[in-house]
């Protein structure tokens, strides 16, 4: 599917599957990007699976990105039968308690991704089966990527 | 009387057992924590992080030609073609061409990489399930490569050679000579391969029909690369999204529909007939040029996000840069294969032996850096 006929598509399933508005957009990247309100993360990416037309059966990256106001996740979609990518986005400006449902039980590779991003961002997965730090040790003080981490002894800051 | 009350009171129980950090089948500090019911694994929980150095954190300080030399310690059995990732995205990122000369030699030199890491693959794997001797064949093999690798760049394993813009150095004078006499031997030497070990009765009972992996679990795993072919998963970068000169190439990717140890294993050994043909059609016609293009001593990338897949000898090798228009990354991800591959490890172990734990995680081919990274 083109990225015309796949933005298309998605509004279609506004709003029965997503309640709020999606903001659409390819500027400054290869792919067509969608971010989506926290709330509407599961339903969608449910939908984005499991439609035929869409297929998105490959969930072949999972990001946690600190934007300095903003945390959020970046999800990199493709599908295997029709080889197309997408990519969602979600961000919240909750930096304290940063949360998002789980998608671990659409793609299983979700499960130690997401794990990763809680190891390192502190964004926490609702739903997930077994959410705990995965490199770090479980004492560690602080998420090491946020962008406002500091670290005197183990960090070369320039 | 009494052997038969004890036995109907007797009651199985699960227990723990660690395996590893330092274990040698988990060629790594991989820790695995088992939890076991007699010698019938129930569960297998990954414990990792220890040698992660948090390369991710450290590109964010880093310039773009920095990067590149990190990118050799992740996976450091793929180290070219790891350092080729980061290259591609940052010249497509700033839309540099770079000469057809820098492309086939990188092809070129990424195909040997993968022979190389196949080869030692096979060597251990061998070695994980007792055989020794292949150790000793596939070293002296590997050898020929690491030391055609030596002569083009100084290096014989973290070899930094891509640089943004095409290599480092243009390649020795006696590069294309060796490498088609590492070809000719090779030839003579992979079919022993499977005289040794892929036909050996004993090793073959040990491989069929164990650690299953359905197509639809690989795919739903974020399975790449050998192991997503032993599933049938048609997974290929290289075909999929051909980066370098390997457009202007023909192989068969190598696929096996049964999902079990020996589908990836034979899978691997096809790999490196495959890579040879395409080393085959790329040396005799390298073309003449420049080995890099001139840019800027400072790289700055353009505001935005850029996206590049590689086919490493593990599987698909993500790098994904958003960038905001400074000298560095604002975030840099690695999508590393292994990662992905050791998360269904528990899937096809589960219900298995110990013994069988060995063999299947052999054939997931996992590069402890390359999942710490």
């Amino acid at each position: 599917m083109t990225n015309e006929a796949l933005q298309y598509l998605i509004n279609t399933w506004i709003p029965d599957t997503v309640t709020s508005e999606l903001e659409f957009t390819e500027e400054e990247s290869q792919f067509l990007n969608i971010n989506v309100q926290p709330a509407d993360l599961h339903q969608l990416m449910f939908q984005l699976k499991n439609n035929t037309e869409t297929n998105f059966d490959y969930l072949f990256c999972l990001t946690g990105v600190d934007w300095g106001k903003e945390l959020g996740v970046v999800y990199h979609l493709e599908s295997t039968t029709h080889r197309h990518i997408i990519v969602v986005k979600v961000k919240t400006e909750d930096r304290e308690n940063p949360v998002f449902d789980s998608v671990c039980d659409i793609w299983k590779t979700a499960e130690f991704h997401e794990r990763e991003v809680f190891d390192f961002f502190g964004i926490k997965f609702n739903n997930h089966p077994n959410l705990k730090r995965l490199f770090l040790t479980e004492d560690w003080d602080g998420f090491p990527l946020r962008k406002d981490y500091l670290d005197d002894i183990n960090m070369i800051v320039k | 009387m009494e052997t038969t009350t004890i036995n109907n009171n007797f009651k199985s129980e699960e227990y723990f057992i660690n395996m590893g950090p330092q274990h040698p089948a988990t060629h790594g500090v991989l820790r695995l924590l088992l939890t076991i019911d007699g010698e019938t694994i129930k569960k297998v929980e990954p414990d990792l992080g220890y040698i992660h150095r948090s390369i991710e954190k450290m590109c964010e300080r880093d310039s773009y030609q920095q990067i590149v030399h990190l990118t050799d310690r992740m996976d450091y059995l793929s180290s070219n073609i790891n350092n080729e990732a980061v290259c591609l995205a940052v010249e497509n990122a700033l839309q540099i061409e770079v000469p057809e000369r820098v492309k086939v030699i990188r092809t070129i030199i990424g195909e040997l990489t993968r022979i190389a890491s196949h080869n030692l693959w096979w060597g251990v794997m061998g070695m994980d399930v007792g055989a020794l001797t292949t150790y000793f064949y596939a070293f002296r093999d590997r050898e020929m490569i690491n030391d055609i690798f030596e002569e083009t760049c100084g290096a014989r394993l973290t070899m930094n050679y891509n640089i943004p813009g095409g290599l480092m150095f243009d390649i020795h004078p006696n590069f294309v000579k060796r490498v088609k006499e590492f070809i000719t031997h090779f030839k003579t030497k992979l079919p022993e391969y499977d005289t040794l070990l892929t036909n050996n009765v004993i090793f073959q009972k040990r491989m069929r029909g164990v650690g299953m992996l359905s197509k639809e679990d690989a795919i739903s795993y974020g399975a790449s690369g050998p192991v997503g072919r032993g599933s049938g998963y048609s997974c290929d970068v290289r075909k999929l999204h051909p980066y370098s000169a390997l457009d202007k190439v023909t192989f068969n990717e190598a696929l096996r529909t049964e999902g079990d140890s020996f589908a990836r294993y034979e899978v691997r050994i096809q790999e490196m007939w495959e890579s040879m043909a395409i080393v085959e059609q790329l040396i005799d016609n390298i073309p003449e040029g420049d080995y890099q293009v001139e840019t800027n001593a400072v790289i700055k990338l353009p505001k935005g996000e850029f996206y590049q897949k590689v086919e490493t000898a593990r599987g698909e090798l993500g790098v994904y840069i958003i960038s905001t228009g400074t000298k560095n990354p604002y975030r840099l991800k690695f999508r590393s294969p292994g990662f992905s591959n050791l998360s269904l490890l528990n899937h096809i172990a589960v219900g298995g032996k110990i013994g069988d734990l060995v063999a299947s995680m052999a054939t997931l081919d996992l590069v402890i850096p390359d999942i710490d990274r």
